[in-house]
């Protein structure tokens, strides 16, 4: 990788005017000594904020999980009580808990094949065509990508409309409506969510394939290995960590959907049949008042996350990366 | 810009159904957002007509009127862009300063760093909106456009270090060995040659925050709970989309007003991003 040099100055040059006018008598030696503490300096403002805004907000979290805290509490009604894991039995006993969990994993699960899919096979696709088509296909799917979710969810609820969308008029459908089924409703969510997050795949994947140094690709070709067998021994090896990045960040980002959930199936569809994690808690937490539920609902979903995040560094560390 | 070197001499007719294929999906893909556009510039009456129709054979600009003049929408989009700005800048800074120190230097705690700054990604914001609304509270942040912006500030920097490091390691030693020898001082070389070098980096970065932060619709809803002269686009938005009888033709006026700084955001970053995804994931 080479990041081109753009035009220095300007933005860096108010910050130097301050430094040290002492010339230095000779190069100072690197690292250790005098300068140890210097990383710690750079890293300062990054550790104020994450501790202040992030660390701090999840024990926060954990302890109100913790706690009976509803809306008495909150407005200093009752005084809070401690309530141990009172609240993550009560979780446990829901059976609309574990609706909700199994349906943000099917759903996630199906987002991300779908998306990896669709995004890997239109980055090799990229590959293939010149120079009009693809910048066609790249600039659709920028557009695609930079649309807010919020925006897109509404496009999409138009598109599938009962009464003025396209979709309906198209394959003839009437009056159907998308959203009051529970699976086509998630599907329905399910193809904008494709629609807006396969272009990072689809970009991410075409510019490693665009990264293989093309003396790789045409000594296998004229080794004669077959296009299938270029794929399978040269490319999908090389792109494997680009592979593994755009899985993880897949994962987190759908398991996590709020937004197009939210606005597409009206807070969690009919009687909460769209439900995801997410939105189930803040439901719990906003809607219900009930703040200990929600903030233990969270707590599940940071868990989970983080069985992710332990896999995702076995895989980092399996594959050799130095941190 | 070699990448037809993954295919010497493709045959023709091969290429040719490759490249029909590819403006088909370019053109499905941009759908949703032509419709859009054109539900936006439709007259009111023919959003409801019984036909769909593809085109408009009389633009209007009645929609956008509706949506610029409700009440105060131009105060939302400034609140949207400021929010924007200064969690990109900030974090943008503050994301480079921690790489170069996790790149550049050895000490103790380095890799636990690192690793905590993974895990950081993968903390799921959402649920951190209880914690946060009553950190807000107490800190006197509800209602201000500060509540917005500092955790999008936090939230977009694990990411951004960790995509940053890639850049600033790609940056050789040998230069900051050549600057120190010429009597640069570290703050020197730290701005005057290292951020130019890393700039690329930090827009491609700077996609991240800009657009988690432009989206956010969770914080907004969560934080901005009674004053609404400090509530941002996505707020804006759903008072045009009532769930019994949404007035569209506002939505999507709305909708485009809210796309378009995203867009151009994007078409000026878009090189960039393409070498900058590259070059962080390679590396």
């Amino acid at each position: 990788m080479t990041p081109v040099p753009t035009s220095p100055g300007g933005t860096a040059r108010s910050r130097v005017r301050g430094g040290p006018a002492v010339p230095h008598p000779r190069a100072r030696p690197r690292s250790r000594g005098a300068a140890a503490w210097t990383p710690w300096l750079y890293l300062a403002p990054a550790l104020v904020v994450l501790g202040a805004l992030l660390v701090y907000p999840v024990g926060q979290l954990g302890l109100i999980s913790l706690l009976e805290y509803t809306q008495a509490q909150v407005s200093g009604g009752e005084p809070t009580s401690f309530r141990g894991v009172g609240n993550y039995a009560e979780l446990f006993a829901d059976a609309q808990f574990w609706q909700v969990l199994l349906a943000t994993v099917g759903f996630a699960a199906a987002c991300v094949v779908s998306t990896l899919a669709v995004g890997c096979a239109l980055a090799v696709l990229l590959t293939r065509v010149r120079a009009v088509p693809r910048l066609a296909l790249m600039l659709a799917a920028l557009g695609a990508w930079a649309t807010p979710a919020v925006t897109g969810s509404t496009v999409w609820l138009l598109l599938f409309d009962p009464d003025f969308g396209p979709v309906n008029r198209v394959l003839g459908l009437g009056d159907h409506s998308w959203t009051y089924g529970r699976y086509s409703a998630f599907f329905l969510v399910l193809l904008e969510v494709v629609w807006c997050s396969f272009p990072f795949v689809m970009v991410t994947v075409y510019a490693g394939i665009r990264a293989v140094p093309s003396e790789v690709l045409e000594a296998a070709a004229l080794d004669g290995a077959s296009q299938w067998r270029i794929w399978r021994s040269v490319l999908a090896p090389m792109l494997r960590p680009i592979l593994v990045v755009v899985t993880i960040q897949s994962i987190i980002w759908d398991f996590k959907v709020f937004t197009q959930i939210y606005v597409m199936t009206g807070g969690g569809g009919i009687a909460g049949q769209n439900l995801v994690l997410n939105v189930y808690a803040y439901q719990k937490a906003f809607a219900a008042s009930e703040y200990s539920l929600g903030s233990a609902i969270g707590v599940v979903m940071l868990v989970i996350l983080l069985a992710i995040t332990l896999v995702y560094l076995r895989l980092l560390r399996a594959q050799g990366e130095e941190l | 810009m070699n990448s037809t070197g993954f295919r010497r001499r493709p045959r023709r007719p091969r290429r040719l159904a490759a490249e029909a294929s590819a403006l088909v999906i370019a053109a499905v893909v941009a759908f949703p957002l032509y419709w859009m556009v054109l539900s936006a510039v439709r007259p009111a009456g023919e959003i409801e007509s019984a036909e769909a129709r593809p085109w408009t054979l009389a633009p209007t600009l009645d929609s956008f009127r509706r949506v610029l003049g409700q009440q105060e929408f131009g105060r939302y989009f400034l609140n949207s862009v400021v929010v924007a700005c200064a969690v990109v800048i900030a974090s943008a800074l503050i994301a480079f300063l921690a790489a170069t120190a996790v790149t550049r230097f050895r000490f103790r705690f380095r890799t636990t760093l690192l690793i905590m700054f993974l895990i950081a990604q993968m903390v799921p914001v959402e649920a951190l909106t209880i914690p946060l609304f009553f950190l807000m509270r107490d800190a006197g942040q509800l209602n201000t456009l500060g509540a917005l912006i500092l955790p999008h500030i936090a939230f977009s920097l694990p990411f951004a270090i960790w995509m940053l490091r890639g850049f600033v390691k790609a940056v050789p030693e040998s230069l900051e060995e050549a600057a120190q020898l010429d009597g640069a001082s570290r703050s020197r070389f730290l701005w005057q040659i290292l951020f130019p070098l890393v700039l690329p980096g930090l827009v491609a970065t700077s996609v991240f925050s800009f657009i988690s932060t432009w989206n956010d619709f969770l914080f907004a809803k969560s934080f901005i709970i009674s004053d609404t002269s400090r509530s941002t686009l996505p707020m804006a938005l759903l008072v045009f989309f009532k769930p019994e009888e949404p007035d569209w033709g506002g939505v999507m006026a709305a909708s485009t007003v809210m796309t378009i700084p995203v867009l151009v955001f994007f078409v000026l970053v878009q090189r960039r991003l393409v070498s900058g995804l590259g070059g962080a994931v390679k590396e």
